[in-house]
């Protein structure tokens, strides 16, 4: 435990000392200020503007700005259904895998443009290597962008005083990808390759085996597509088995790069916010109230699986006693700590069988999905996720210093306050109902492997995971089914732009206020208790909502599991 | 001005006290008045509450007629959600109440008045109702001015004591900042005649009669905003709740409706949602227990966010006027000589400074006051071109006036202002203090020190307005140095010298450029457009009615120092509404904690881990929350009235304070109380 404890300490130390220097990288690259990489990627930002005839200087206004956005996606989306259905005719597909049937595709494709990464699939048996790269790895890039250009306006909004424009959304979109997504992850697929995960285009590996059967093994492009699905809080892995998969995920030190990979860009975001809103203490309070939810939730994993469960123990098996679905290569500590990093950043790689943790492990990484994806969260959408939180927290307990509330100097009025309800209630309905609906219609309980409440579970599981654009799956659903495919399609454009446009529309409105200096008279939003309050709030919306629909799977699921009951 | 505060306080107080039962029965009834739903639906948090209580009701209808299982639980509950709503009605009927008393008061005085419009030069009797703008009227003794307007003619004392309540009267003359009358008062003595301003129910007496019955009540920006976040969190709840069928169904536990309809109505925010409209009526009531009279919410809710105070020095910082406190003679010159010639000068001079130089020259060098008659002096008053005042005696002439009027007035003689009395004006004018020369003949006799006298316990209030962020900005003719001499005395963050209303607005549109809001007080016609463009405007009822119509809040007592008070009960409306918030949604823990075991256990019984407060049966629990639920309305409704303590403290004094009296309170209260229902409910049997 005192190993463990080291393990995590080391986790978070590493992370803040690269997120630091990221954070004011990012706050160069999106101000325009000079960096000491701008004569190479200005040159290809310029190539990227000449060629779609774009000029970066000309900003947009909210709407401009969310158009642009929501365009650019659905093109992308489009282009992804189109290279599945197409990937027979397309090169580099030695396997000769055929078109992906439509509704897999479409679940697929919007799965990936809106940065969730939810697989119906497996990527070994359904997709080409062609289709891998342009289809998916690019889509990895650029949803990981959308949602930073998103963070990035918001942050435009509360900073500039009187206008109506945030921002160009192509010079944002530029810059996230050129100046920051690749160069991280060309960086990260050189660390991997060098620990041995694969980079080819060669064909499946047919080989015999000690026990003298034959296995097939699955090559590809690998660390290419391993690094920015981790740094973009994408999550798809190339192979089924996803960071579980050795090719993917081979050593302990690879697990570590793993997990710091997929914080790293959020964390990172969250100094730069304070960077660019020229108080470094605002971003300090919001990480701090991030890592304070992280911290309790690894807790909560962490115990829960250590403790693991009595009923193996009675059998006789040595502790620790919840190794079914873990990878002895990364013990219980890797394992909870992936688990725990990959759904509170809305990542969904895996390397743990999430169907297999305890109930209450299983419990906290759904509630931080429930959370909204804000305990850190994924790339952009975690900032401008907690911002909406922040607008909650700061309208109730602002009031209670006797003014209007106010964050930043900016007044939250009636609607900001319409918007970020907007973007909270969405997904929360979304996981509700949909989850509602799927437990009482016979293509909903079809999906389900387990009875009782291990099924409800799984079925809350998929719609806070695809509601919250994680992607990670309890696994023990079918969910490449006509209903699921469409269900989650549809869980998943609701959690993206259901979020993304009412923050566009906070960006555009707060753009246009005043700034009121601050004062003794104003509610402070640094410090130790509007950390805790933020939290505090943060828990309370997650937790009130989804009380009674968690009591009925993974708690009376714990209760029963010490009374000797399991599904 | 403090103490004519509280005697009015208490003497409103008291006169509530014989409206009490009056106001509680009125409410009662209203309260059953606004179930209809046209009025509910204006609430959307109680709308949804007595959906409920229809559904529940319609249940135990169905029950009784075909039987149910738990039909007594059901009507339990039915009667605690009708009473739910009903609470939330009656809290905001008896906020109501004591504006439609006063609005009684307000009507008898308007109605059949009659007016003697001037035609042709003529009087002619005609209804009141019946003049239009441009109208010239004249009031007589004892007629009741028909109309708002502007006296064009005459001079007449005033008994406003209808609008403002105070008895003392006022005198209204033509031409300056004292020339407006408020329709529904009455002339005393002389006559006016009266330019008619407003048309037939657009008069102030109107507006203040629909603006104290809150009859057109427009929610507030922040209670808009306030709203939404509670209809958000109302359709949380309400498809968190409604998606437990579901759930249920598929782990087969079996959940009457009406369980859920009582869970629905414990987990939104009716605490809050009920309380909120009363908390705004309240929050205008207590201005205009000040006699305060705010145009709009709006500007209450202003007032509360006030970064900065524009405060005119005369009347707000120091007392009204300058008053005498020191002679220096010039050289050669004996203070009593000189203390002679300035009470001298002074005999007729009315001004409050010519009558402060007569009293100091009485007490401090025991100086009679003469009869100028006697004397066969001649008093020569000030005048704008001289800048002098005086008198003229058989054999001399003596005068006082400002430092570079005498100097003229003396060189004019062929002499000069000796050295000592040059520096001890410039002294003078360092300190704040006014000074002025006395000249007789062509000797310069010596200095008189005219000083502002700060008011009391002003330094102390600007203090407090400091730590709640709040800057103060002293507004004054003087001159530079005199007015940063106050200003360092009075305690004010900074002041605006030799200020024209050009200058004053030219300020306001500076901060407010700079995102503050600003406050200030006016009353001539001249302040009309800074009124306008400040955020909190608040116009004195004494001044014109322009600045009346640019201002948005009038202070029926005309007392600068009021706007302070202004701030303090925006701040706290603000307080009240966050604060209750705040308790609202705190208190949904306790209430899961009650009934999602209760909901559950029959079929899991493993749930009664989580049943802390060990209620004795899963009935009881879902009805002793319900009970809570509604009962804690009724409980916050004095507090609603009142407001939550405020004190003038930093923001994060204040924001720990109530977070923990109404964060960890609303926490930990319900768990007591729902406790402490259940055991009743167990004593008396209804815990079934």
């Amino acid at each position: 435990m005192i190993t463990d404890s080291l393990f995590f300490i080391v986790f978070f130390s590493l992370l803040l000392l690269m997120a630091w220097p990221l954070g004011r990288y990012m706050s160069k690259v999106y101000s325009g200020e000079k960096t000491v990489f701008d004569k190479i990627f200005s040159q290809i930002g310029n190539i990227c503007y000449r060629l779609a005839g774009i000029d970066a200087r000309q900003e947009m206004n909210w709407r401009q700005y969310a158009s642009a956005l929501v365009i650019f996606n659905v093109l992308g989306m489009i282009a992804v259904v189109a290279l599945q259905e197409l990937q027979t005719i397309l090169p580099w597909n030695p396997e000769g895998l055929a078109a992906v049937p439509f509704g897999l595709a479409f679940n697929t494709a919007v799965s990936f443009m809106t940065n969730t990464n939810w697989q119906a699939y497996s990527g070994e048996t359904t997709m080409s290597y062609f289709t891998q790269m342009t289809a998916l790895t690019v889509q990895n890039f650029v949803s990981a962008a959308t949602g930073m250009a998103v963070a990035v306006a918001l942050i435009r909004g509360l900073t500039r005083r009187t206008t109506k424009v945030i921002g160009n959304f192509w010079f944002d979109m530029v810059r996230s990808v050129v100046w920051i997504l690749l160069p991280l992850s060309i960086l990260v697929s050189f660390i991997f390759m060098q620990q041995g995960v694969v980079q080819n285009l060669s064909p499946y590996i047919a080989v015999d085996t000690l026990e003298g059967g034959r296995q097939t093994i699955a090559m590809g492009p690998v660390a290419s597509q391993e690094a920015i699905k981790l740094l973009g809080t994408n999550g798809g892995g190339f192979f089924n088995a996803n960071s579980a998969h050795p090719f993917e995920n081979p050593t302990p030190f690879t697990n570590l790069v793993q997990v710091l990979s997929i914080f790293l860009i959020p964390t990172g975001m969250v100094f730069m916010f304070g960077n660019m809103v020229k108080d470094r203490r605002q971003g300090y309070a919001i990480l701090a109230a991030m890592l304070l939810l992280f911290t309790l939730c690894l807790g909560g994993v962490y115990v829960s699986e250590l403790y693991g469960n009595p009923l193996m123990g009675n059998l006789g098996v040595n502790e620790p006693t919840s190794m079914e679905g873990k990878d002895m290569r990364f013990g219980i500590n890797g394992s909870t700590l992936f688990a725990t990093v990959t759904t509170a950043a809305s990542c969904g790689a895996v390397n743990t069988m999430h169907d297999s943790l305890t109930p209450l492990g299983g419990l906290v990484t759904m509630l931080q999905m429930m959370l909204g994806e804000v305990v850190v969260g994924g790339v952009g959408a975690g900032l401008y996720g907690m911002m909406m939180f922040i607008m909650l927290t700061v309208f109730v307990v602002g009031l209670m210093v006797g003014r209007t509330p106010e964050y930043l100097g900016k007044k939250i009025e009636a609607y900001e306050m319409k918007m970020a309800i907007i973007a909270i209630l969405f997904p929360a309905v979304t996981v509700l109902f949909g989850s509602a609906l799927s437990v009482v219609i016979e293509s909903g309980l079809a999906g389900m492997a387990n009875a009782g409440p291990h099924g409800l579970s799984e079925v809350l599981y998929g719609f806070a995971s695809t509601a919250g654009n994680n992607g990670s799956a309890f696994a023990g659903l079918s969910a490449n089914t006509l209903y699921y495919n469409l269900m989650f399609a549809a869980a998943m454009l609701i959690g993206r732009f259901g979020v993304i446009i009412p923050v566009l529309a906070i960006a555009g409105s707060l753009a246009e206020k005043k700034v009121s200096p601050p004062g003794p008279g104003t509610f402070p939003t640094t410090g130790l208790l509007f950390v805790l309050l933020l939290a505090v709030i943060v828990l309370m919306v997650g937790a009130l909502t989804f009380l009674p629909a968690l009591s009925l799977g993974p708690i009376v699921e714990h209760l029963l599991m010490l009374q000797g009951i399991t599904f | 001005m403090e103490k004519k505060l509280i005697k009015e306080e208490t003497a409103v107080s008291t006169s509530r006290k014989s409206f009490n039962k009056k106001i509680l029965m009125q409410a009662c009834q209203d309260a059953l008045y606004k179930l209809n739903p046209k009025v509910q639906v204006r609430n959307p948090v109680m709308f949804i509450v007595l959906i409920g209580s229809l559904l529940t009701t319609g249940f135990v209808l169905r029950d009784i007629f075909q039987g149910g299982e738990n039909i007594y639980f059901t009507m339990q509950i039915t009667v605690w959600l009708w009473f739910t709503v009903l609470f939330a009605n009656f809290a905001e009927a008896i906020a109501e109440g004591r504006g439609k008393a006063q609005a009684q008061a307000l009507r008898q005085t308007r109605t059949q008045t009659q007016a003697k419009k001037i035609v042709k030069n003529k009087p002619q009797v005609v209804e009141a109702a019946s003049l239009r703008k441009g109208d010239v009227v004249l009031v007589e003794p004892g007629d009741i001015i028909p109309s708002d307007g502007d006296v064009i003619e005459g001079m007449a004392t005033v008994d406003e004591s209808a609008v403002t309540g105070e008895s003392a009267p006022v005198i209204r003359e033509s031409g300056g900042d004292k020339s407006s009358v408020t329709g529904g008062t009455r002339v005393l003595s002389d006559w006016i005649k009266v330019e008619v301003t407003a048309n037939p129910g657009e008069t102030f007496l109107d507006r203040m009669i629909s603006l104290v019955e809150g009859a057109k009540r427009q929610k507030t920006p922040n209670e808009i905003a306030l709203t939404i976040l509670l209809v958000g969190l109302t359709i949380v709840f309400l498809v968190a709740v409604a998606t437990v069928y579901p759930y249920a169904s598929y782990s087969g536990v079996s959940i009457s409706i009406t369980t859920l309809v009582a869970l629905l109505v414990c987990l939104i925010p009716t605490t809050i949602g009920g309380l909120l409209s009363a908390i705004g009526i309240a929050g205008m009531d207590r201005l205009l227990k000040r006699n305060v009279l705010a145009m709009s919410g709006r500007a209450v809710e202003a007032a509360g966010d006030v970064d900065v105070l524009l405060l005119d020095k005369t009347g707000t910082i120091t007392l009204g006027n300058r008053m005498a406190t020191e002679f220096i003679p010039a050289t050669g010159i004996l203070v009593e000589e000189l203390a002679d010639a300035a009470q001298m000068a002074s005999l007729a001079d009315e001004t409050p400074e010519g009558r402060s130089i007569v009293v100091l020259a009485k007490q401090k060098y025991n100086l009679r006051e003469r009869d100028l008659t006697k004397l066969e002096a001649e008093f020569v008053p000030f005048s704008a071109h001289t800048r002098m005042s005086g008198v003229n005696l058989k054999d001399t002439m003596i005068r006082k006036g400002s430092v570079d009027a005498i100097q003229k007035y003396a060189r004019e003689r062929g002499n000069e202002l000796p050295d000592n009395v040059k520096s001890a004006c410039e002294i003078i004018a360092k300190s704040g203090g006014t000074p002025l020369v006395v000249v007789e003949g062509s000797k310069v006799m010596g200095a008189i020190h005219l000083k502002d006298v700060i008011k009391g316990g002003i330094k102390e209030r600007f203090r407090d307005l400091r730590q709640m962020g709040i800057k103060t900005v002293m507004i004054t003719g003087d001159n530079p140095l005199t007015a940063a001499a106050i200003a360092a005395e009075a305690g004010v963050d900074d002041f605006m010298a030799e200020a024209t209303p050009e200058g004053k607005l030219a300020l306001i549109r500076e901060y407010q450029e700079r995102g503050m809001l600003v406050a200030m007080t006016g009353d001539g016609t001249n302040d009309a457009p800074a009124l306008a463009q400040a955020d909190v405007g608040v116009a004195m009822n004494s001044g014109t009615q322009a600045a009346k119509e640019a201002g948005n809040m009038v202070d029926l007592d005309s007392n600068p120092t009021k706007l302070i008070e202004i701030v303090e009960i925006g701040k706290q409306l603000l307080m009240t509404r966050g604060s209750l918030t705040t308790f609202s949604i705190a208190n949904d823990v306790a209430k899961y904690f009650a009934i999602i075991p209760a909901l559950f256990s029959v079929a899991y019984p493993a749930f009664g881990v989580f049943n802390i407060m060990r209620l004795a049966t899963p009935q009881s629990a879902i009805l002793s929350a319900v009970i809570f639920n509604a009962l804690i309305i009724i409980a916050l409704v004095p507090l609603a009235l009142r407001g939550v303590k405020y004190q003038p403290l930093g923001a994060d004094v204040i924001l720990r304070r109530n977070l923990i009296i109404y964060g960890l309170g609303g926490l930990v209260a319900p768990f007591l109380g729902i406790k402490l229902i259940d055991m009743l409910l167990v004593v008396l049997h209804l815990s079934l």
